[in-house]
C-alpha cells in the first residue's frame, strides 16, 4: 500500500523556537525552498527565517473601512436628498455631519469584517482536513511543539532525515497525503 | 523569594508551555464540576424568570413597567446603559492594553472579551423591549421596503442603533477569531470523539503555520486599532441619546466623555467581579496573579475619579448656566425625592473606590470584590439618577410625577444578570478561558529577557 501513497514532506519535531528557527534556516540554506514552520505561539523571527512576505490583510481591512465609509456616506445622501427629503425646521437635506456617525461605524464594521475575511481566505480556512494532521504526535504542535515540514512529494529522503537529525530534531516523520 | 516579588510576577514562575497547555485544556476538558453545576442551575433560572418577562412583555406591552409619562425612560433604559458600558473594559483590555503593549493583559483578555460580547449581547435587548412593538426593531435598520422608508439618519438612536450592531459584531470577530488557536489546541488535547468533532469544528482547522500567524498578528493589530475609537465612539452614541434630547441635566456636551469614563469604572469592576471568583474556584491563581488584580484596581481607581469628577463638573454647569430648569434638577439629586440614589452613587463611586489607594486593599481579594460590587451598583444608581432624576419633573410643573418599579422591572433586571451569567457559565465549561497561546508568548519573552 505504501507505494502508491503520495508524500506530503518530512515533519521534524524540534523542542525549543530557537531550534525549530535555527532549523529553518538551515534547510533553507541547503536549498529545500519549501518548508512550513508550525509553532504553539507566533513566533516573530520565523516569518525572517521562512522569508514571508507582507499580507494583504492590513489592504483588505482598509478596503472594507473605504466601502463602509463611502458606502454609508452615498446610502444617507440617496435617501436623505434624492429618495425621500424632508424639510425640517430649514436644515439642509445633505446634513454631512448628522451623516458621520452612521458612516463611522459601517466604517468599523466593515474594516473588521475585511480584515477577518482576508485572514481566513489567506489562510485558507477552514479546511478541516491537511496531511500534517496524518502525524500522530502533531497534536503538540499547538501545545509545545515545534514543527518543521519540508515539502518533498518523491525522492529519497535519507539525506534530508539526517540533516534534520543532525539539526537537533527529536523526532523525524514522513507525512503521507 | 519574598512574597512581594512573587506578587509582582504575571505567571507563575514554574509555568511551562507544557503544563500551561494541559491546564487551561483540562479545565474545557474535565466533567462538570459540582461548583460550576450550581452556578448554571442558578443562572439558568433566573434567565428562565427573563423569558418569562419576555413573554408577559410581548403578551401585554411595556404597560406591565412603571414607566408612564413623565417618565417614559427607566429600567429598560438603565439596564441598557448599564449593560453596554461593562462591556467597556473587555474591549479596552484586549484592544488598548494590546497597542499599549501591557503584558499583563494577556491572562485576562480572553474572558474580558467573552465579558463584552455577553454584555453588549445582553444590553441590546433591552431598547427593543422597550420599543412597544418589539417585533418591528428592524424598521431601524436601512433595508429595501415597500413603504419607501428609509431611517431618520439624524437621529442619534439610529446612530445608537449602528454602534450597537458594529459594536456587537466586531467584538464577537474580535473574541472568535483570537480563539482559533486555542480552539485548535482543546481540538488537539480533546480523548473523547464527540470533543474533537466539537473543536475541530470550532477550530476551523487552525494549524499554526507561521504563514498563519503573520496573518493573525496582522489582523489582531488591526482589529485592537479599530477597536478602541469603535468602543469610544459606541459610549459616545449611547451618551448622544440623551444629550441631543432637550431635558435639563442630558443637553450637555459632557455626556460623551462622561459616559466612556464610566463605561471603564463598571467594566473594570464587572472583569474584576468576575475574575476574583474564577481565580479562586477555578485554581487560576497561578495564571491571574495579584499583581492582575492590583493593575485592574489601579484601572477602576482611575476611571472612578474621572467619573467623581464628572459629578462634579455637572453641578457646576448647571450653576454656571443659570438656567432655572439645570439648577432645579442638580439641586433635586442632592434633595429630591430620589436623593438616596444620589447619596448611594456617591458612597458607592465616589467614597468606596478612594480605598484602592491603598495596596494592602488592592491586594486583599475580599475587599476588592466587594468593593467592585459596590461600584456595580452603584454605576446602575447612576444612570437611574441621570435618567429618572431628569425626567420626573419636566419644565412644566403640572406634568411632574414619581417613578415607582413593577415586580417586571425588578425581573427584568435580575433576569438579565441570570442571562449574562447564565452565557458566562457556558463559557467558562467549554471554551478555553485563558489565551494560552499569548501566555505561551509570554513564557517564552520571560525566559528570554532572564
Amino acid at each position: 500500500m505504501a507505494k502508491e501513497q503520495k508524500r506530503y514532506g518530512c515533519m521534524a519535531f524540534f523542542e525549543t523556537p530557537e531550534a525549530l528557527v535555527e532549523a529553518v534556516r538551515s534547510v533553507r540554506t541547503a536549498g529545500y525552498a519549501d518548508t512550513e514552520a508550525y509553532t504553539p505561539f507566533p513566533v516573530e523571527e520565523l516569518d525572517e527565517a521562512l522569508g514571508i512576505s507582507s499580507t494583504s490583510v492590513p489592504l483588505a481591512t482598509f478596503a472594507g473601512g473605504a466601502i463602509g465609509f463611502v458606502g454609508m456616506l452615498v446610502m444617507q445622501y440617496i435617501a436623505a436628498v434624492v429618495n425621500y427629503p424632508i424639510r425640517v425646521g430649514g436644515r439642509p437635506f445633505a446634513s454631512w455631519p448628522a451623516f458621520i456617525p452612521a458612516a463611522l461605524e459601517v466604517t468599523f464594521l466593515l474594516a473588521a469584517t475585511g480584515g477577518v475575511l482576508a485572514m481566513l481566505m489567506g489562510n485558507r480556512l477552514p479546511k478541516f482536513y491537511h496531511p500534517v494532521f496524518n502525524v500522530q504526535r502533531f497534536e503538540r504542535a499547538s501545545q509545545d511543539g515545534f514543527v518543521l515540514v519540508v515539502r518533498m512529494e518523491e525522492g529519497d529522503t535519507s539525506r534530508l532525515r539526517q540533516m534534520l537529525q543532525g539539526l537537533g530534531a527529536v523526532q523525524v516523520d514522513e507525512v503521507s497525503v | 523569594m519574598s512574597a512581594s516579588m512573587h506578587d509582582e510576577r504575571l505567571l507563575a514562575r514554574e509555568h511551562t508551555y507544557t503544563s500551561l497547555s494541559d491546564k487551561v485544556g483540562e479545565l474545557a476538558l474535565r466533567p462538570n464540576g459540582r461548583l460550576w453545576f450550581i452556578a448554571f442551575i442558578c443562572s439558568l433560572l433566573l434567565t428562565l424568570l427573563f423569558v418569562a418577562g419576555v413573554g408577559e412583555l410581548l403578551a401585554k406591552g411595556v404597560g406591565i413597567w412603571g414607566i408612564n409619562i413623565p417618565v417614559a425612560w427607566a429600567f429598560a433604559l438603565i439596564n441598557y446603559v448599564w449593560w453596554i458600558a461593562i462591556g467597556m473594559a473587555g474591549t479596552f483590555i484586549s484592544g488598548a492594553l494590546y497597542l499599549a503593549r501591557q503584558k499583563w493583559r494577556s491572562s485576562l483578555n480572553r474572558y474580558a472579551e467573552a465579558m463584552t460580547v455577553f454584555a453588549v449581547s445582553v444590553s441590546g435587548l433591552f431598547p427593543i423591549f422597550h420599543l412597544g412593538r418589539p417585533f418591528f426593531f428592524y424598521w431601524v435598520a436601512p433595508y429595501p421596503n415597500r413603504m419607501a422608508v428609509w431611517p431618520q439618519w439624524r437621529s442619534s438612536l439610529v446612530w445608537d442603533f449602528l454602534a450597537i450592531v458594529a459594536y456587537l459584531l466586531v467584538s464577537i470577530m474580535f473574541w472568535y477569531v483570537g480563539m482559533l488557536p486555542d480552539l485548535g489546541s482543546l481540538r488537539d488535547q480533546a480523548r473523547t470523539r464527540g470533543k474533537q468533532i466539537f473543536y475541530g469544528l470550532l477550530a476551523l482547522g487552525w494549524r499554526g503555520e507561521a504563514r498563519h500567524w503573520k496573518r493573525f498578528e496582522s489582523l489582531n493589530l488591526l482589529l485592537a486599532g479599530l477597536a478602541v475609537p469603535l468602543v469610544f465612539s459606541v459610549h459616545s452614541m449611547v451618551a448622544l441619546d440623551f444629550s441631543e434630547g432637550l431635558v435639563p441635566g442630558w443637553h450637555s456636551t459632557l455626556f460623551p466623555p462622561f459616559f466612556v469614563a464610566g463605561a471603564l469604572f463598571s467594566g473594570f469592576a464587572m472583569a474584576l467581579a468576575l475574575g476574583i471568583p474564577m481565580r479562586r474556584w477555578l485554581g487560576l491563581g497561578d495564571i491571574i496573579t495579584p499583581k492582575h488584580l492590583d493593575n485592574l484596581a489601579k484601572m477602576m481607581l482611575a476611571a472612578g475619579l474621572f467619573v467623581a469628577y464628572n459629578y462634579a463638573v455637572e453641578f457646576f454647569m448647571a450653576y454656571y448656566s443659570g438656567d432655572p430648569y439645570e439648577i432645579t434638577e442638580v439641586r433635586d439629586r442632592l434633595v429630591g425625592p430620589y436623593a438616596w440614589v444620589f447619596w448611594t452613587v456617591v458612597f458607592c463611586n465616589v467614597l468606596a473606590p478612594q480605598l484602592l489607594w491603598s495596596p494592602r486593599i488592592r491586594r486583599n481579594t475580599v475587599a476588592l470584590f466587594v468593593i467592585s460590587l459596590l461600584v456595580l451598583i452603584g454605576m446602575w444608581f447612576e444612570r437611574f439618577m441621570l435618567i429618572v432624576n431628569s425626567l420626573f419633573r419636566p419644565h412644566l410643573p403640572s406634568s411632574w410625577g414619581m417613578f415607582y418599579p413593577t415586580l417586571w422591572d425588578l425581573i427584568f433586571l435580575f433576569g438579565s444578570v441570570g442571562l449574562f451569567f447564565f452565557m458566562f457559565t457556558l463559557f467558562v465549561r467549554w471554551l478555553p478561558i485563558v489565551a494560552t497561546f499569548e501566555m505561551r508568548k509570554l513564557i517564552h519573552e520571560l525566559k528570554e529577557s532572564g
